[in-house]
Order: structure tokens, then C-alpha cells, then sequence
């Protein structure tokens, strides 16, 4: 182990010496981390098989059909079929895109909107500050699941666009407060006043030397954010106020499995064992993202 | 000290305050207000009556002055009036709250001492098979939807294997004292596990960072040169200290485990407040979900600021501004 280590820590050292960039240096520290590199392979396998779901799922995930009800999982129906003769994998591998699309845009956007919240409250200090910082408490106190329960009964509809819209309301207080915190230290540093001295613009400032330099929590923050609403979504469908049917997600698909699990425990086990997997995979990602950007972050 | 201790109290004030006008704002969306109810209940109202019951509750005033009025009747301790239930709030709140106590309590006190104990364990043998093997288990604690385990178990351990039922938490007609006390953990016992599980990895991860950091100290080092057996440096030197940061972290979770035990208790049907709220929305019952999340808003708030006065107290390095 100790023998592993050092020669790690000299090949760190040694690319350092190469002349390669942060970035490479991070590349080369991920690439060590085995916990990462699969989680990272498992979130790639699993994005692809939903982006190209309309293109290799087996079946139609909503065709219906009488004679085909209640299938165990066989050849033919790896996953089995539903109380309606459709297809699981077929179903699973579209929820799969509503599913990770939720994750995906509510993280990004999230965290785009966080990040400018951090940098500004950061930068400006003083009552703008104040004012962010004290409504980040008040959102961080509301508790997220029955929030996000009454938000669905309060905005109609059923798609994608109410979640995501719920998500990113409340959901970009948690990169705020890291962005802040990284700001406040940085802003503090000659490169900074170096670039107020060249009579760079504040807009130019945030953007061009804070930013950029808060982006390790940022990317941290985010991935393990996918995994994060991914898991609230699911919550929210499975209740069924998130996603409405037919549109398959993998929360909705368990909606009824409470009441199958008498006599079609399959019905139930596998969206769940998806999700589990899809989560478990952005959470070593971003563990490992985190050990090889900035080991020091809590997050 | 005194000065932090006024400044943190005031900054909870000021976030009270805010989270009242959040969640008016929100109670103001809410559709159907009483007198709409009413006119859907009792069609035959006169349109004149309906004027008069609107200005009587002061539907019609302007809305910060309804959210004065909204924040009186909350000082009183008055929550409005449940529709699908037809008594106050308090009063269905105050029944509900027991059960998720009971269902909390039990999961927290799993989660605290099986994670504090597998994170010590993890700790002092960091780098090994179990470290590695216990690292993987909480991640999968932490990953998995509690909602799901919750079927899952119930496949498990009702379906496969009988051993505990599949919801509820009482047997009908049981007898009082001891057999009702057994019928209630047995009823306990599948819930307050799935409630437990990212409570448990939650606390093995801080747990086992804590002591990490704490036995790379000088003072352990220290003990260890004068010659003290290992489980003495460990019990007295690196657990008191390393323990510090987690106690504080205690008041920082419960509303975690609370908001958990929302999915928990509607998987289990667990007649506490988690079940009450998801009913609630269910049945456009907005009074009592509205109070569900107050409570539990506040609860959060109160929490947090006991978190942040009992860490001063605990850690006197700790000075703030």
C-alpha cells in the first residue's frame, strides 16, 4: 500500500514538474481512482442505453398487450412485462431518459445558478450578501421532501418541466454557500488585486478569476447533485406526484410494486435496483472528482 | 461568547421571519380557500351570504394584512381547520407527532450507535478489507431510495419470509400492556431499519473521518509515547475528542431522518406525520400539509441553533465574530 502511495504521490509530482496543467494533474489523479473510473464507466453505459433507448429497446414501452400480462422475466422478457403486457426493460430503458434528464439539467442548472448567487454574494459582500446568505437559510430550513410534495400539488401538470422547475427553485442553495465560501479566500488574493490594478471590470473579475477558480467544488457539487435528484424524483413519482404516467419514469414504475409484490416481486425490483445503481454510480464519480481535484473539500 | 450567542439568536429570528412569509406566500396559492369550500359543500348558498362570509373572515383585505392576521393566529397556537378530518389541525398533528417520534427515535438510536461503533472500527484499521468492505456499504446505505429498500424488505421479510408485517402498526384487538408493547416493536421493526440505513452510513463516514483526524494529533501521539496501552489512547485520548464535532452533528441531522420518514411511513402506511402529509396533499387537505411543513420548518430552524450554541459550549476553541 505504502510502496502504491509513494509512487503516486511521484508521479504527481513528476508531472507537475512535466509542466502539465492543474487539469492534467486532476486527469491523472482520477484515472488512479478505481471507485471513480467504475462509477464514472457505469454513469456513461447508463446515459448511452437512455439516449439510445428508441433505438435498441426490445419493444414498444407502450404497447399494450392482453396475452402477454404478468410475465415473469424470461428471454424474451428479460425484465418480465407489466399489469398490462408491456414490457419492463423496454419501460426501464425509457424511464431511463426522463429519469437522468430530470438529474442532469436540475444539476447543471442548479449549479449555474448557485454559482452566480456564491460569486456575487461573495464578492460583493456587505447587505448583498446578507440578503443571500439569509435567504439560503430560510430555503435550507424548509425540509426538501414535503416541500417538493406540496410544490406538485400547487403547479399543475405532470411532465418534466414542473420537477425540474421545483428542483431549481429550491435547489441552488447548497452551491451558493460553497462558491461563497471559496470566493470570500479568494478574493483576497495579489492576482485579484492585480487584475482591479490592470483596471479589469467587476463583471470581468467574477467571471474571468473567480469562477474559474471555484470550479473544483462546482463540478464536485454537481455530479454528486444528479445523483441527488434523481433520488427526489424518484421519491416524488413513486407517490405519484412527480412524473404521471404513461411517460415511464423509474419513481413511477415502483408506484404500484407495493401492491404486486404478492405475485410479480419483479415488477419491483428492478427500476429500484436502477435507480440504486444510476445513484451509487454519480456518488463514487463525484468522491472521485472530489479526491482528485481538491481532497480537502467537505462536501 | 455572549455576543455570538445573541447574534445567532437574532439571525434565527430573522430566518423565522422569513420562512413565515415563504410559506404564507405558499398557504396563499394554495386553491380553495374556506369559503370556496364552502360554497362547493352547500351549492345553494345566497351570493350576498358568500360577500358577507368573505368580508366577515377578511378573504378580500390585502395580503400583508391577511399575513398580519395569519401570524396572529399562529402566535395562538391555532393551525386552521382540517377538511378531510373536520377538527383543528393542532389536534391531528398532536396525535401524529407521537407516532413519528417513536418511529425516529428507534432509527436514530440504531443509525447513532451502529455507525459510530462500524466508524471507529473503520478508522483504526483504515486501509483494510473491512475498511474498504464498510466504505462500499455505506455507500450503497446512502445511494439506495429509501422507498424502494422499504419494498424491498417487505418482499423480503413479509412476502418470502413472514416474519414481520407489511405495514401498519398495530395488531387489531391486541391486548393492552405488554402484548400491545411487543405488537408495537414488531411493527417497528422493518420501518425503523429502512429509516436507519442512510442514517447508519451517514454516521460511519463522519464517524471515521473524525477519528482520522483526531489520531493524527499530537496529544494522541503524546499518549502513545508515555507508553499507554492502545485502548486506553483510544477510549480517553482519540474517542473523547473525536466524538466532540459528531455530538453537534446530532442536532444537525433529525431533520434529515425527518424528512426520510415521510417516503418511510407511506411505504409502511406508519401513522405519523409523514403519512398525515402525503394524505393531506392527496386530498387537497392544504391546512394540515401547510402545518406538516411548518412544524417541520421550524423544528429545522430550532435545531440548527441548538447545533450551533451546544458547539461553542462543547469546543472553546471555537470563537466566532
Amino acid at each position: 500500500m505504502a510502496l502504491v502511495d509513494l509512487a503516486d504521490r511521484r508521479a504527481a509530482a513528476a508531472a507537475i514538474f512535466a509542466g502539465q496543467s492543474y487539469w492534467q494533474v486532476a486527469w491523472h489523479r482520477f484515472r488512479r481512482h478505481r471507485l471513480a473510473l467504475v462509477g464514472g464507466s457505469a454513469a456513461l453505459l447508463l446515459s448511452a442505453v437512455a439516449i439510445l433507448a428508441p433505438l435498441i429497446a426490445p419493444y414498444d414501452p407502450e404497447s399494450i398487450s392482453l396475452t402477454t400480462r404478468w410475465k415473469a422475466p424470461t428471454v424474451t422478457h428479460p425484465f418480465g412485462t407489466d399489469e398490462l403486457g408491456r414490457d419492463v426493460l423496454a419501460r426501464a430503458m425509457y424511464a431511463g431518459r426522463i429519469s437522468l434528464a430530470v438529474g442532469y439539467v436540475s444539476a447543471i442548472g442548479v449549479a449555474a445558478s448557485g454559482a452566480v448567487a456564491g460569486v456575487v454574494a461573495g464578492y460583493y459582500g456587505g447587505l448583498i450578501d446578507s440578503g443571500i446568505m439569509r435567504l439560503v437559510d430560510i430555503l435550507l430550513s424548509l425540509p426538501t421532501i414535503p416541500l417538493y410534495l406540496i410544490m406538485s400539488a400547487l403547479i399543475p401538470g405532470g411532465g418534466v418541466d414542473r420537477i425540474i422547475l421545483i428542483f431549481m427553485i429550491f435547489g441552488w442553495t447548497g452551491v451558493s454557500r460553497l462558491v461563497r465560501g471559496q470566493v470570500l479566500s479568494l478574493k483576497e488574493q495579489d492576482y485579484v488585486e492585480a487584475a482591479r490594478a490592470l483596471g479589469a471590470s467587476q463583471g470581468r473579475i467574477m467571471l474571468r478569476h473567480l469562477l474559474p477558480n471555484a470550479m473544483a467544488p462546482i463540478i464536485v457539487a454537481t455530479t454528486l447533485a444528479v445523483g441527488g435528484f434523481i433520488l427526489a424524483e424518484s421519491g416524488l413519482s413513486y407517490l405519484g406526484l412527480g412524473i404521471q404516467p404513461p411517460t415511464p419514469s423509474w419513481g413511477n414504475m415502483l408506484q404500484r410494486a407495493q401492491e404486486y409484490v404478492w405475485n410479480a416481486a419483479w415488477l419491483a425490483v428492478f427500476p429500484g435496483v436502477l435507480i440504486f445503481v444510476t445513484v451509487l454510480s454519480f456518488n463514487f464519480l463525484g468522491d472521485g472528482l472530489r479526491d482528485a481535484l481538491d481532497p480537502r473539500l467537505k462536501i | 461568547m455572549q455576543r455570538f450567542l445573541v447574534r445567532r439568536v437574532l439571525q434565527a429570528g430573522v430566518v423565522l421571519a422569513g420562512l413565515s412569509v415563504v410559506l404564507f406566500s405558499l398557504l396563499v396559492y394554495t386553491p380553495g380557500d374556506p369559503v370556496e369550500l364552502l360554497v362547493q359543500s352547500e351549492p345553494d348558498v345566497r351570493p350576498e351570504d358568500v360577500a358577507a362570509l368573505r368580508k366577515y373572515y377578511g378573504l378580500d383585505d390585502p395580503v400583508y394584512i391577511r399575513y398580519f392576521k395569519w401570524l396572529r393566529t399562529l402566535a395562538g397556537g391555532d393551525l386552521g381547520y382540517s377538511r378531510t378530518y373536520r377538527v383543528p389541525v393542532i389536534q391531528i398533528m398532536g396525535q401524529r407527532l407521537g407516532n413519528t417520534l417513536l418511529l425516529v427515535g428507534t432509527s436514530f438510536l440504531i443509525a447513532f450507535a451502529v455507525g459510530v461503533a462500524v466508524g471507529i472500527y473503520s478508522a483504526m484499521r483504515q486501509y483494510s478489507a473491512a475498511d474498504y468492505g464498510f466504505t462500499i456499504v455505506s455507500f450503497i446505505g446512502l445511494a439506495m431510495p429509501n422507498f424502494w429498500q422499504g419494498i424491498v424488505m417487505i418482499l423480503l421479510f413479509a412476502v418470502w419470509i413472514p416474519l414481520f408485517p407489511a405495514g401498519g402498526m398495530i395488531t387489531p384487538g391486541v391486548a393492552r400492556g405488554w402484548p400491545l408493547i411487543v405488537d408495537r416493536l414488531w411493527h417497528l421493526v422493518l420501518p425503523a431499519s429502512v429509516l436507519a440505513t442512510s442514517g447508519m452510513a451517514a454516521w460511519t463516514r463522519y464517524m471515521r473521518s473524525s477519528m482520522l483526524e483526531v489520531i493524527r494529533q499530537d496529544y494522541v501521539r503524546t499518549a502513545r509515547a508515555k507508553g499507554l496501552a492502545e485502548r486506553r489512547v483510544i477510549n480517553r485520548h482519540a474517542l473523547r475528542n473525536a466524538l466532540l464535532p459528531i455530538i453537534t452533528l446530532i442536532a444537525l441531522s433529525i431533520p434529515a431522518v425527518l424528512n426520510g420518514a415521510v417516503l418511510t411511513e407511506t411505504v409502511f402506511s406508519w401513522p405519523g406525520m409523514g403519512l398525515l402529509l402525503f394524505q393531506a396533499i392527496l386530498g387537497h387537505d392544504f391546512n394540515v400539509a401547510m402545518a406538516v411543513l411548518l412544524f417541520l420548518a421550524v423544528a429545522t430552524v430550532l435545531f440548527n441553533l441548538m447545533a450551533d450554541i451546544a458547539y461553542s459550549f462543547v469546543d472553546p476553541r471555537i470563537r466566532y465574530g
